[in-house]
């Protein structure tokens, strides 16, 4: 068999289809329960925490996670760890323990509307445009990945895959609006478990189980270092090419909590739970799947290695990123090949459904209703969310074309969300736990911080600033952008005025709205296993301890 | 709100369906599409687990059905405006 194509029948496309139909159909059913903008845009803020927990982590499987984490498990073996236990669930439990009494309590639709009550209006519009345009972005990057995939592997031509993707998630969101994304979240969760666990199986069986898989690593070039993931760092000189330090700080702290407590798009789920305890255990549960999701990603990238003759060519059919294709072209039978397929287009319509509703709320919320109509009435809103989908899809189209230019797509990404997530996360944090901190200084922390990052970005592009790598660039560029906002926090609050307490209640820490106090936050639940701070405690320890045996 | 439907009947439905189909294509496997797989049946294993966990999402729901929402009287149907 020649090139990527896989042997798919009809059974296999039976299976894309029944899939197809039923999401569908959960946009048809969930449109019946929408009556207000409020049940389009968040559920009607109802949802149990296993949903929104489940549609949390989903909103961040897509399709380029998957592969991404695949080919980096191929090419630098374990260390790709870091991104899920060092990279992920800390920031999870935090956003769930410390940032949701602030984010659910004050009772906001959105991240933008937060920074607008904390801060002014202008720091609101700059993040609802950026976060507006950066969503659009990413959705055309989805679409256009998935068409690349389809080609591949089944021979669509790009144009068809584009139109048939946007179309199934235009039509989903339409219709049912955030709570059929989210069903569809859960039910694409366990699709594309169901289609990533066999090539693992199977993977494993094939070079002998664990200790086979071990064994043929060494003799890989990557060799022993694929194995470990600490043991190396005490300098760069490791397959990621980064020390502890990066890896914690960089990765771990501003990276990652930039990306999971201040991207609405992952937030929107949780604001969508039935009550504060809900909408606290939502990131909480979904660090539980993410601790293990390795076994599905890193796993398959390491029996790539060692199974796939010639992985890691610069172009063509044998690089990195088609670890996951190529396993499934030479392992699995018509039938799970049928759900693996169809688990990899469910991972793109997941992660592009997460950029569009996270962008007709923003959209409609906090431009239109902001700054263009004010006062009219909840339907006049519910309609613009709708037209904003099919807008934003359209437009999703386009950027399809133009990611069509880029050849590498995950550094896009990454450089993408190095620039808005970190000077964010920064911004928040002062802000939440300093309340004397001024609304300009929220204004010029987030755009100075965002300027530090891009011109690092653009200077390394041009080549003025040199980085061994383009994740040593994405650290420096989230660390300055960091450091960058905080100073600029501190020093414009000294020379501008605060805002007067009564209206910060709820939303800054110590002054006692009716969320945000220390009893909310480490408060328990009645019983203990809806505890957010015990559940979360559970996940970070549990984190830790998995490190043990790939030290 | 109205009722929204309980998303465990959609996985519960959607994975009862993929389990029958794929168990049906592992029982009947042909011995080259065994081999492809490593000598692993795993369509049988995959299917009958996909079942499992189907029968298991609507066994849940059945246990446990959504609490009864007592909210405003439910007069209007849902208005068509897209």
């Amino acid at each position: 068999m020649s090139g990527l194509r896989l042997d798919v029948d009809f059974v296999d496309y039976l299976i894309l289809a029944i899939y197809f139909i039923t999401v569908l159909g959960v946009g048809f059913a969930a449109r019946r329960a929408i009556r207000s903008s409020s049940d389009f845009f968040l559920s009607g803020r109802s949802m149990p925490a296993w949903v929104t927990g489940l549609a949390f982590v989903s909103a961040n499987l897509g399709a380029l996670e998957i592969i991404g984490m695949a080919a980096n498990g191929a090419q630098y073996g374990l260390m790709t760890l870091h991104y899920y236990w060092v990279g992920a669930v800390p920031a999870m439990v935090f956003l769930g323990i410390v940032m949701m009494p602030f984010y659910y309590g004050s009772k906001v639709h959105s991240v933008p509307e937060f920074l607008r009550r904390r801060f002014n209006r202008p720091t609101h519009l700059f993040n609802a445009l950026s976060f507006a345009v950066a969503q659009v972005l990413i959705a055309g990057v989805n679409l256009y990945a998935l068409a690349l995939i389809l080609q591949a592997l089944l021979g669509w031509p790009l144009w068809l895959s584009i139109v048939i993707g946007a179309a199934i998630v235009l039509s989903y969101i339409t219709l049912g609006g955030l709570s059929s994304a989210i069903y569809n979240e859960v039910l694409q969760f366990f699709v594309i478990l169901a289609g990533l666990i066999p090539i693992t199986v199977i993977g494993l069986v094939k070079v002998g189980g664990w200790n086979g898989l071990v064994e043929k690593v060494r003799d890989t070039q990557l060799g022993d270092a694929a194995l470990h993931t600490f043991s190396n760092t005490a300098t760069s000189d490791n397959p990621l090419g980064a020390n502890w330090i990066g890896i914690i700080f960089g990765l771990g702290f501003v990276l990652s909590f930039g990306y999971w407590t201040t991207n609405f798009a992952e937030v929107q789920r949780a604001l969508s739970a039935k009550d504060m305890s809900a909408a606290r255990r939502t990131p909480i549960i979904g660090a539980f799947p993410k601790l293990l999701i390795p076994v599905v990603t890193v796993i398959p990238g390491l029996i790539a290695l060692v199974t796939v003759q010639g992985l890691g060519a610069e172009e063509g059919d044998l690089t990195y990123n088609n670890a996951i294709p190529l396993l499934m072209r030479d392992l699995l039978p018509n039938g799970v090949l049928g759900v693996a397929v169809t688990g990899l287009v469910a991972s793109f319509m997941a992660g592009m459904a997460a950029n569009v509703s996270g962008f007709n709320t923003v959209f409609t919320y906090d431009i239109w209703q902001q700054y263009i109509r004010k006062d009219r009435d909840d339907k006049h809103y519910l309609k613009v969310g709708r037209i904003a989908t099919i807008v934003g899809v359209v437009i999703g189209i386009g950027t399809a074309f133009i990611a069509a230019g880029f050849d590498n797509i995950m550094n896009y990404i990454q450089a993408l969300f190095s620039l808005f997530n970190a000077p964010l996360f920064a911004t928040f944090i002062v802000g939440m736990f300093w309340k004397r901190m001024t609304p300009w200084a929220g204004f010029y922390s987030l755009v100075l911080g965002f300027l530090a990052s891009l011109t690092l970005y653009l200077g390394y592009l041009g080549d003025v600033f040199a980085f061994n790598s383009d994740l040593e660039e994405s650290f420096w560029g989230a660390g300055t952008a960091f450091v960058t906002a905080v100073v600029v926090a501190v020093v414009v609050t000294l020379f501008t005025r605060s805002k007067p307490e009564d209206e910060l209640r709820g939303l800054v820490y110590g002054l006692a709205g009716p969320s945000t106090g220390v009893d909310v936050i480490v408060s328990a639940d009645k019983v203990w296993w809806r505890n957010p701070v015990l559940l979360g405690a559970i996940a970070v320890v549990l984190a830790v301890l998995l490190y043990i045996p790939f030290w | 709100m109205n009722r929204l439907f309980d998303v465990r009947a959609v996985i519960g439905g959607i994975f009862v369906v993929y389990g029958v189909i794929v168990t049906a294509l592992g029982i009947f496997d042909s011995p080259a599409e065994i081999e492809k797989a490593q000598g692993v049946r795993i369509n049988l294993w995959m299917g009958l687990a996909m079942l499992a966990l189907g029968l298991l999402m609507l066994l849940w729901l059945r246990l446990n059905p959504p609490p009864p929402v007592a909210e405003e009287p439910a007069g209007e149907s849902s208005d068509r405006d897209s």
